[in-house]
């Protein structure tokens, strides 16, 4: 352009490039992006995830054919000519064979909400819907007539709920304490035949002890086993009957009803009342019916000891670890491979860690902890105690599994603290420990309480390797219980984030955990975001003692 | 004493500017010189004694056979344009250089007789014997209170009435008491930059210090806090033998007795201050105080 080539030029780019608008569209623009996404995912789990209890309308539906169902739509969708059809969660099992099915649109010809249609949930068999009819205990018929059936209903149900609940207690607890007592009878006498044989004085004195508990734990049997049919007969005969919508005449024990509701005719208070014991059950309940119903708490109550068992074992670990590399390890060459090695280590995939805390943690360690301590329970039942997966064998394995970022930001955090603070305790005549422990490590641990919150994200909701080292789709049995004693590390689990796996993917009745999957996830995440904001705080509080600097 | 001669004032060359004595171009040149320390500087007692004292970095040398004797109970300057090895020779004494770990010395110090670089000696002992000051406060991430009885701390004192003593005696040394007392259990970090300079002296005398060693102690103070810290050394002046480390020459006149100027690793001159500010021996150091050259 120009004739001279000294001349300085400037292109038509130059001006845009240097107020760097571009750039502030870009960056700009890559944060939304990721922020839409983020949003979008968890306000799509929060959205389904809350509105899974809420009690919705149910319809009765005419077809061409003269079939009559009930039933609550639960999706909708186009089919390939073009006409709408939409999925119908028809219940009634037992009846029909199916949970859900398809109607056309073409093929309906009515479609109401009739007041008195009922959903019923039971404890096992899926749902039911129909129009309660009769309420019944044994051959007499309390009350006759939809409207009398169904406030007779809610007379009676709650104690009959009563007394199941405690039959149940019963048969969890108190029969599991029994049956701990005598295992261990049991326990005792194998370990004395193993440590000076059946006939020695030991021997003969642990079979004696465990005739007595014997007897006394088949009286205490019996007196349990009479309390429970007592309870049973209570809610003996009691049954409420109902007429489907096409038209047969079915009775459903009051026992085997957990809750029923008319969605039709319920103000908003009994639909919010339906809505909070649904939300209770769910936080406070064991599972039913292979997961797909019931409550979680179990799995939160996993989730939750794994994780801070986890983070437990991590910190000292990875803090120690990351102190000698960057406080006492000499600057060089294996220095540096070392810290590459760790981060690398955040790469391997988790099954990985999975298959190594089998290998090691479970059969390894394990094996040889009840070669040592357990071996009666080896011998009496075959059954391992620690050399299976269990609670602790999996917080180990997922310590491993965040040891490298606990280590990296605990290193970032440790070569953050200002050097002056160093020498002016080397000057005080502090030695490198001294000085370690009283100055560096507080300064630095608001950066390590970074490090294990991330170390806790990820680490809650890994899946993968827990599947192999103890977390289990059922396990009733908690950790922590009023059992001596009282914390069994050794126990499988269950956990929040695989029952979202076996939920989702593995359950028969998949149409209907769907919305279960979603309320999981939602409480996944709650329970993470809680723990994260936790340690938040934990840190704020450390960061005003120990390093807003004023200047 | 107080008045430092200023840059205008005219003044003729000193008497011993003799021919070829730029001795700051011999020395810039990588030459040595023979420095020229004042008779009355060795005839005070001396608590720390420097001798024939050499450091490198690496390869480069940055202290070349430093000779001075420090004064006791005397406040002593070391003053001279950035990078002439003033921080490097207050940081030799209390062995900080150590933790450096290209540094290679020649040469002996000795502190009250005691040799510093020696084998047996046990540089945490020797830390112990001395107080450091940095340019930049330092106060440590705890109270007020633990900051300055860390020393008597890490040293296995527990018992509340001695540390309550301490703590007290050494804020009023440091001037600081009245500001704090009522506030020893705060964080020492939200004290104001001047507050918190004054408590880092506080617990450099907690442990009674042989020497005192203060490296541009208020480089990184407001005028006001300046003010007070020096106020402060004047005070400690004659309770314990200071090192100071200063680039304001103001500073180096009001409040010290002796003062020493270095020029790459060299010393140059050193003498009493007065002298070395009023009628200094050099008309290289006469240059360098009155500003003209630095």
């Amino acid at each position: 352009m120009s004739s001279d080539p000294l001349r300085r030029r400037r292109s038509t780019h130059a001006a845009l490039a240097a107020h760097g608008e571009a750039w502030v569209w870009l960056t700009g623009g890559c944060l939304a992006l990721a922020m839409t996404m983020i949003i979008g995912l968890l306000g799509y789990i929060v959205s389904e995830g809350v509105a899974t209890f809420w009690p919705r309308p149910i319809e009765l539906i005419e077809l061409t054919d003269g079939r009559k169902v009930l039933g609550e739509e639960t999706g909708r969708d186009k089919a390939p000519d073009g006409t709408g059809r939409r999925l119908i969660r028809t219940a009634n099992f037992e009846l029909t064979g199916k949970h859900f099915e398809w109607f056309d649109d073409g093929e309906v010809t009515a479609t109401t909400r009739p007041a008195e249609a009922t959903v019923v949930e039971r404890l096992e068999g899926g749902r039911f819907q129909g129009f309660p009819t009769r309420l019944l205990h044994g051959d007499e018929v309390v009350a006759a007539g939809g409207e009398e059936a169904w406030r007779g209903f809610r007379e009676q149900h709650p104690d009959v709920r009563r007394r199941w609940r405690e039959a149940w207690r019963i048969d969890k607890g108190d029969r599991g304490v029994l049956q701990r007592k005598l295992r261990a009878a049991r326990l005792a006498v194998v370990k004395a035949e193993l440590a000076t044989g059946a006939d020695s004085p030991a021997g003969t004195a642990a079979a004696v002890a465990e005739k007595a508990v014997a007897a006394e734990v088949e009286a205490q049997e019996r007196r349990l086993d009479e309390r429970t049919a007592e309870l049973r007969a209570g809610n003996e005969g009691w049954g409420l009957e109902f007429t489907t919508a096409s038209g047969e005449t079915i009775v459903l024990p009051l026992a085997d009803i957990v809750r029923a509701w008319q969605p039709n005719k319920a103000s908003f208070q009994e639909r919010l009342g339906v809505y909070a014991s649904r939300w209770g059950e769910f936080l406070g309940d064991d599972p039913r019916e292979a997961n797909s119903a019931g409550g979680v708490f179990p799995a939160i109550w996993g989730t939750i000891a794994m994780t801070l068992i986890m983070a437990l074992l991590v910190a000292p670990f990875g803090v120690l670890a990351a102190l000698y590399l960057r406080e006492y390890a000499s600057r060089g060459p294996l220095t540096a491979a070392v810290r590459i090695a760790i981060n690398n280590l955040a790469g391997v995939p988790s099954i990985v860690y999975g298959a190594f805390g089998l290998g090691f943690f479970c059969y390894v360690l394990g094996g040889s902890i009840d070669e040592l301590l357990f071996r009666p329970a080896l011998v009496a039942d075959g059954q391992p105690t620690f050399g299976t997966g269990g609670l602790l064998w999996a917080s180990l394995t997922l310590a491993l599994l965040t040891l490298p970022v606990v280590i990296v930001a605990t290193e970032e955090a440790l070569s953050a603290v200002p050097n002056s603070m160093r020498e002016g305790s080397y000057a005080c005549g502090a030695s490198k420990w001294q000085t370690i422990r009283r100055i560096v490590l507080p300064r630095a641990l608001p950066g390590i309480m970074t490090g294990l919150i991330l170390a806790m994200a990820r680490g809650a909701g890994e899946v993968a390797p827990l599947m192999l080292v103890g977390v289990k789709k059922l396990a009733l049995d908690l950790p922590i219980d009023g059992t001596f004693p009282y914390v069994h590390p050794e126990r499988e689990f269950m956990h929040l984030a695989y029952l979202i796996y076996d939920v989702g993917f593995q359950s028969p009745n998949s149409q209907a955990a769907k919305p279960m999957v979603f309320t999981i996830t939602f409480l996944l995440v709650a329970i993470i975001a809680l723990l994260n904001v936790a340690a938040i705080w934990i840190r704020g509080r450390l960061r005003r003692r120990y390093v807003s600097q004023q200047f | 004493m107080s008045t430092s001669p200023s840059p205008a004032d005219p003044r003729q060359p000193p008497p011993s500017a003799g021919p070829a004595t730029d001795r700051l171009a011999v020395v810039a040149a990588g030459g040595q010189v023979e420095p020229e320390v004042h008779e009355r500087v060795r005839q005070t007692p001396a608590v720390l004694e420097i001798d024939r004292f050499n450091l490198w970095y690496g390869t480069k040398q940055a202290l070349h056979s430093i000779t001075m004797p420090i004064p006791h109970g005397k406040v002593t300057a070391l003053i001279g344009p950035s990078g002439c090895g003033k921080s490097t020779l207050l940081r030799s004494v209390n062995r900080l250089n150590d933790l450096v770990p290209s540094v290679r010395i020649t040469g002996e110090m000795r502190l009250n007789g005691d040799p510093i670089y020696d084998q047996r000696m046990d540089v945490i002992e020797l830390r112990k014997r001395m107080g450091m000051v940095f340019q930049r406060p330092n106060p440590f991430p705890m109270s007020i209170y633990e900051n300055v009885v860390y020393a008597l701390r890490i040293d296995g004192e527990s018992r509340r009435p001695v540390l309550d003593e301490v703590c007290e005696r050494s804020l009023r040394g440091a001037a600081l008491w009245d500001e704090v007392k009522d506030r020893l259990s705060e964080s020492a970090l939200g004290l104001s930059g001047g507050q918190q300079q004054r408590l880092c002296i506080a617990r450099a005398i907690a442990a009674e210090p042989e020497v005192l060693l203060l490296d541009e102690p208020c480089s990184a103070l407001d005028p006001i806090a300046t003010g007070k810290v020096e106020d402060l050394i004047q005070e400690l002046r004659g309770l314990y033998s200071v090192l100071i480390v200063t680039h304001n020459m103001q500073q180096a006149s009001r409040s010290s007795d002796y003062t020493a100027f270095m020029y790459l690793g060299r010393l140059i001159e050193y003498g009493p201050t007065t002298d070395i500010f009023t009628k200094p021996v050099l008309r290289e150091t006469e240059a360098y105080v009155t500003g003209r050259f630095g």
